[in-house]
């Protein structure tokens, strides 16, 4: 079994939170990882900053901007998680990047590279199904796992697209980019209930889940939640402070805070 | 649904979120409802007549021929069109269709405005809303159009993020698309985007080349030597293109544009200085660094300011048939000079790109050979920018 297949067996919190790799800074990644970790969750998202994220909503956006006038590579994202493995961790991780910087990195070579710095999958917001062939074929060499995004416009896709996924199936609750919402697409019940009924992997739903409360209405209905825009939002709150020695712990400390409280 | 049509070559395909494949599905079904379509086909064509003028004219440019000293030079006059370029051929194409497919909202990006203006002007006649994508930079530096477009009844929407210009307005026009995608069409403003927008936007424009390969035959009695056209998207290009890859004989250029220079990091040249990547749904050349990441690019004419081209044009440079090069912003200022003095026409600083690599042709050609250009658009947008320039010179 997969790593992220084993961790949605053995985890009960459901909870997938996201965040941008290098973003305030390498060290406060590390640090927000151990963090997560530590709390218990499903797995983690570390998203590789791209100049034009079409998926993402000013939130993400911003930090992403941060993140590259940092100079973070998807080289540094790997030396990331080689890290975090080093030191003992072994919280699942997910590697969510648009496919440009895939592409010139080399597909071969990526595949290889994170599967050596510990990731279990890929997350890949501008690769639809059409045209995931050659990345997939390459992944499955190094036994990763090619998650694929669905919809609620997604409708006879579902299920072909939930057919070939691996580690989990990632159902986007509302349109638009990544950001806080109040609300979700109104099919939404439906929509899970479908994508369940075709997919043999765990189904997680994400886009827009900002509170404790939607986290808990949402865990009932998918064995995931991610929670993207809304942490990222308690980090930029935080984007000095963890970048300071004498002042991070306090910052991690509020960052705990709201986790517990997606999970309580 | 064919697959192979989304490709050429190598080059194009659909790279866009799971979340707007549904969107891109239905309208490559729209689009192909249309080609058969004989009321559409007229509909459209009363438009292009009744009400931007096309055909547009042929112009034998003698004064510019007798200055090159070697081939006659002719000039597609697209700066004819209503709304003063061949943005509207595309723009009165797009809409129909969104009509057609029964979305009453259009969402557009634009860079200078060109783009924008037309859809904002085609939203009007055809009642329809408008919103249009324009990075801030863009927005402050284009004043005058951000006011035509609000004229015409649409709303201008700034764009903040990345570099503020129209890299970043198409990101969130594509954005908005995904959040509106039930009523809203998204108008793209050139040769770009996720597969069916690279072939619908070379079938609105292919007009021009039609037109101007009859008009070739007509007035000259053959074919031309060599067509011409600038790049920057690769609309006017594609358009102007199309109706000549097949005829072997005539050589075609694709003029880009160098900025400052192609041994600068200014400049717009993806074909020439670029390498294959994705950039807002498609597989073509870019620019980008060794990491991936966009480059922004830069041209003095805001139309060819972009790091991306579109996917057909990738393959005409992959299989040799169209050859592609580029123009100094210092260049086509001259050319600007050059065809207000001698013609009395003032274009568009775009198409001025174009019209310096014909007088370099021209000049090295015989008097029996003839060279086409596509005159893409009219100087009125670029007022502010030609006297800048030419008075920063003259300091
Ligand atoms: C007059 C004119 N020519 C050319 C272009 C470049 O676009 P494309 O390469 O799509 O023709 C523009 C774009 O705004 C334009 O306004």
């Amino acid at each position: 079994m997969s790593r992220l297949a084993n961790a949605f067996q053995t985890n009960q919190t459901n909870l997938i939170p996201y965040l941008v790799a290098g973003y305030p800074s390498v060290e406060a990644t590390i640090d927000l990882i151990h963090l997560l970790a530590e709390e218990g969750v499903t797995a983690i998202e570390l998203g590789v900053p791209f100049s034009d994220p079409v998926a993402d909503g000013p939130i993400i956006q911003l930090a992403a901007e941060k993140a590259l006038s940092n100079g973070i590579t998807l080289s540094d994202v790997f030396a990331i998680a080689q890290t975090v493995r080093d030191q003992g961790n072994t919280i699942p991780l997910i590697l969510f990047s648009y496919y440009n910087p895939l592409l010139s990195y080399g597909l071969e070579k990526v595949a290889i590279d994170a599967e050596k710095a510990g990731f279990s999958g890929f997350i890949v917001p501008d690769l639809p199904y059409e045209e995931s062939d050659l990345l997939r074929t390459q992944l499955e060499q190094v036994s990763l796992d090619l998650i694929p995004l669905v919809a609620p416009t997604s409708e006879e896709r579902v299920a072909k697209i939930a057919a070939t996924a691996k580690g989990f199936v990632y159902c986007v609750s509302s349109l638009g980019t990544t950001g806080v919402r109040q609300s979700f697409a109104s099919n939404l019940d439906s929509f899970l209930q479908q994508v369940r009924s075709s997919s043999r992997v765990p189904i997680a739903v994400g886009f827009g889940v900002s509170t404790a409360s939607q986290v808990q209405e949402l865990r009932t209905k998918a064995d995931g939640v991610i929670v993207g825009s809304a942490l990222v939002k308690q980090v930029t709150e935080m984007e000095q402070a963890l970048c300071k020695e004498d002042e991070k712990q306090v910052a991690l400390n509020t960052i705990r805070g709201f986790v517990k409280k997606l999970l309580s | 649904m064919t697959k192979s049509s989304s490709r050429f070559g190598a080059f194009g395909g659909r790279f866009v979120p799971e979340t707007l494949m549904n969107a891109v599905l239905e309208l490559e079904q729209g689009f192909e409802s249309i080609l058969n379509d004989p009321t559409f086909e007229k509909e459209m064509r009363d438009l292009l007549v009744n009400y931007s003028g096309r055909p547009t004219p042929l112009t034998f440019a003698k004064r510019l021929t007798e200055f090159a000293g070697g081939a006659e030079i002719y000039l597609k006059r697209e700066d004819l069109n209503h709304t003063g370029a061949h943005k509207i051929n595309n723009t009165i194409g797009q809409a129909l269709l969104a009509k057609k497919m029964g979305k009453r909202k259009l969402i557009a990006e634009t860079g200078a405005g060109q783009h924008g203006v037309a859809s904002a002007t085609i939203a009007a006649l055809l009642g329809m809303e408008c919103k249009v994508y324009m990075g801030e930079e863009d927005v402050r530096r284009q004043a005058q159009n951000v006011f035509r477009m609000e004229l015409l009844g649409a709303e201008v929407v700034p764009v903040t993020s990345g570099s503020r210009t129209l890299k970043d307005a198409t990101n969130e026009a594509m954005r908005a698309w995904v959040a509106a995608v039930e009523d809203s069409f998204y108008l793209i403003g050139s040769a770009v985007g996720p597969h069916p927008y690279p072939q619908m936007v070379k079938y609105f424009q292919r007009v021009i080349g039609d037109e101007a390969r009859a008009q070739m035959i007509e007035q000259t009695g053959s074919l031309p030597t060599d067509v011409v056209a600038c790049v920057g998207g690769g609309s006017n290009a594609i358009g102007m293109f199309t109706a000549f890859v097949e005829d072997s004989a005539v050589k075609i250029h694709g003029v880009e544009a160098a900025g400052k220079g192609l041994d600068t990091n200014e400049h717009a040249a993806s074909l020439s200085l670029g390498r294959p990547g994705v950039l807002h749904g498609s597989f073509s050349y870019i620019l980008h660094d060794e990491n991936g990441q966009i480059i922004p690019a830069h041209s003095i004419s805001a139309g060819l300011d972009y790091p991306g081209v579109g996917p057909e044009h990738a393959h005409l440079k992959e299989i040799g048939r169209v050859r592609y090069t580029a123009v100094t912003d210092e260049q086509a200022m001259e050319a600007v000079k050059l065809l207000c003095r001698l013609e009395g026409i003032i274009p568009a600083i775009e198409s001025a790109h174009a019209l310096s690599e014909a007088v370099r042709l021209a000049s090295q050609g015989s008097v029996a050979e003839k060279i086409l250009v596509c005159l893409s658009g009219r100087g009125d947008k670029d007022m502010g920018t030609i006297r800048e320039y030419f008075q920063g010179e003259s300091e």
